[in-house]
């Protein structure tokens, strides 16, 4: 393992690499602070920038995007209680009380040192369980995938979205079913092209995300007259007050902190779940274990109630690259994004990662140490500049997104067919969106759509065509009682619910 | 059954996928291959009938969570607009090249969106795009094809 914190460090530590993690953890704070784009949105614009590096490189840049898309998400939680990102909005329960009491500084003090405190933490928790999980996932066989595919599917599908079960595995189907456009990957047989040369290599995956998350979120805040920047305008840099903490207030954060992030990792290791079911749950928790005279001020500006959450959704943002680095299996829409990415630079994510890649695997834990530093050195004293940054009138907001996603194709393809179909995509999830049909669920079955045709097809073989290796060995038996729970769960608190 | 839109896109989704598995069944296999256990069309076919159920339930079970769009309330004039303004994008491109179908692309969104503020519009569109192409080409080195550009000598 030391061997391994070396390298990360020596592949981490060059100029590039902090300049990518500084770049990325920027424009990640910024993107993350606009409600409605989140950090799929920010790393999806980044894509086309990566293939310009090596892989290394290009995942520390997603991983930087993505942890300043949380803590910038906490920003406008706390100044303006528009939660940018879903993990957020346990932060402004408490956030917002605090700084409507004029303590808007300490509550942004509080929130950097939660989350820099809980994604260090988890980054250490990730140092010691990923590799320890690579060895144990070795043992994985093709059954044991698949079912591992259909339980993250099944787990994104029942978090995703409130109530809309059916509707997430609709869009399950339907990312599974773009991604079987194009040849197989067995026989070279094109499948759903209709003759189309272009579609002859499939739908790319950069073209799905940006049309997904980019183009259609940019056309959805048109269509729906949402302004993503009015509420940066309000903020007022002569009303933050202090950012101290104080002693008090600190020994609450020491009890709180420890807790919070082992809650945050292991929600986020879990597939499916994230920042936002983790932030809740440690809120929750948080509320259940304090003393009765702090339980009552909780809502009103408690520091434990703040404290939680920030580092319960930090956390778990580096919880969730655990599936992803040790079983290629991303366990979020954004950790699929970059799963996705990966493959496109030909590096293929998984048990032997550790091995094949060990300058990856041991870079990005060991870029995430650097990038809390910088998001806390950003967030003290830069996050109001930042604030009044992102007051830009969307006019010119929406145009440079486009700008980005029709760019970011060209320069793949320097093909205006993929322009088309992007377009194309974009306009038919906009209009789902509408109806809340989720998104993230068709991502991440558009990533596992051709890894999961794969394993399926070496099982059945192995099997020879019976559907037994569901249930031969232990493990796959586990892992499918696990999807079969989830989804009883699920109907069981539907019905619950209606009644 | 109350019909709503979701209820439509759902219906919408249900012939998808019955086209998508009449699709499936249509796909050309190897002779060798057409009793396999697997061939090329088996996943498909599954994800079909997949689609099929998911959506037949959606559209039999009752929905708790209807979804109102208030479509006044709706810009889909501007919407529209920029989706063209995006089509003509992708038309030009290749035949103009990428600094002034993108300049233009920006600085017409911006109009479009109401901005009038000339001056601003075109800084951020002609030398944004400038700069966005110089990093791309110049320091990334990702090739750029720009007629446009060579037609006046800027670009070998």
């Amino acid at each position: 393992m030391i061997e391994g914190i070396l390298i990360g460090l020596t592949t981490a530590l060059t100029f590039q690499n902090i300049l990518m993690v500084m770049v990325g953890c920027f424009f990640g704070t910024i993107i993350g602070m606009l409600p409605g784009l989140g950090p799929m949105t920010a790393i999806a614009l980044m894509i086309p920038i990566t293939y310009g590096f090596d892989p290394a490189t290009g995942l520390i840049l997603m991983a930087g995007v993505y942890y300043g898309a949380v803590f910038g998400g906490s920003t406008s939680s706390i100044l303006l209680n528009a939660p940018g990102v879903p993990g957020t909005v346990a932060t402004s329960f408490d956030g917002y009380p605090m700084a409507q009491q004029g303590k808007a500084g300490k509550a942004l003090a509080i929130a950097a040192w939660s989350s820099f405190a809980g994604g260090t933490l988890s980054a250490i928790y990730l140092l010691f369980m990923a590799p320890s999980l690579s060895k144990v996932s070795l043992s994985f066989r093709s059954p044991d995938y698949f079912a591992l595919m259909i339980l993250g599917l099944t787990a994104i599908a029942a978090f995703s979205s409130k109530g809309q079960f059916l509707k997430a595995m609709m869009m399950v189907v339907l990312g599974l079913m773009l991604a079987s456009v194009g040849q197989d990957s067995l026989s070279d047989i094109t499948r759903f092209t209709f003759n189309n040369m272009n579609l002859t290599d499939g739908i790319s995956f950069v073209l799905v995300v940006m049309a997904t998350f980019a183009m259609s979120e940019a056309l959805t805040i048109i269509l729906k007259r949402n302004d993503p920047t009015s509420a940066a305008k309000q903020v007022s840099l002569t009303e933050l007050g202090s950012i101290k903490i104080n002693k008090e207030e600190r020994t609450k954060m020491y009890k709180t902190i420890p807790r919070s992030s082992v809650i945050g990792f292991l929600i986020g290791v879990l597939p499916g779940a994230g920042a936002t079911i983790a932030s809740f749950l440690a809120y929750g928790m948080e509320r259940n274990v304090v003393s009765d005279e702090e339980k009552e001020k909780f809502g009103k500006g408690s520091v434990n109630g703040l404290s939680a959450p920030e580092t319960a959704n930090n956390a778990a943002c580096s919880g969730s690259f655990v599936p992803m680095l040790t079983l290629g299996i991303p366990g979020s829409g954004t950790t699929a994004v970059m799963l996705g990415a990966l493959l496109g630079f030909g590096v293929q994510p998984g048990p032997r990662l550790y091995m094949t890649n060990p300058e990856i695997f041991w870079s990005i834990i060991m870029s995430m140490y650097i990038g809390m530093v910088i998001l806390l050195i950003l967030n003290l004293p830069l996050i109001p500049y930042i604030a009044r940054i992102l007051a830009v009138p969307k006019n010119y907001l929406i145009p440079l997104i486009l700008f980005f996603s029709v760019t970011g194709i060209y320069v793949m393809s320097f093909n205006n067919f993929d322009i088309y179909l992007m377009i194309g995509i974009a306009v038919v999830a906009t209009f789902l969106r509408l109806y809340d049909f989720p998104m993230p669920p068709l991502i991440l079955a558009f990533v596992l759509g051709g890894l999961m045709e794969e394993n399926l097809r070496r099982s059945l073989l192995l099997s020879n065509g019976s559907w037994e290796f569901l249930w031969d060995r232990t493990l796959t038996a586990c892992i499918l009682v696990t999807t079969i729970l989830i989804v009883v769960w699920h109907i069981y608190k539907t019905f619950k619910v209606k009644n | 059954m109350n019909i709503n839109t979701t209820k439509i896109i759902s219906l919408l989704f249900f012939i998808f996928s019955a086209f998508y598995l009449y699709t499936a069944y249509q796909i050309q296999v190897f002779a060798f291959d057409e009793n396999a256990p697997f061939n090329a069309r088996t996943f498909p076919i599954y994800l079909g009938y997949a689609g099929l159920f998911f959506s037949g339930l959606k559209l039999i079970l009752p929905d708790p969570n209807t979804i109102k769009v208030d479509h006044k309330n709706l810009e889909y004039k501007k919407t529209g607009i920029l989706i063209l303004i995006a089509i003509i994008y992708g038309a030009t491109i290749l035949k103009v090249g990428y600094f002034l179908t993108t300049s233009l692309f920006l600085f017409a969104s911006y109009y479009f969106l109401g901005e009038r503020r000339w001056i601003l519009m075109f800084l951020l569109s002609f030398p944004f795009v400038a700069a966005f192409m110089y990093l791309l080409h110049g320091i990334l080195d990702i090739y750029l094809r720009d007629p446009f550009l060579q037609s006046i000598g800027v670009m070998g």
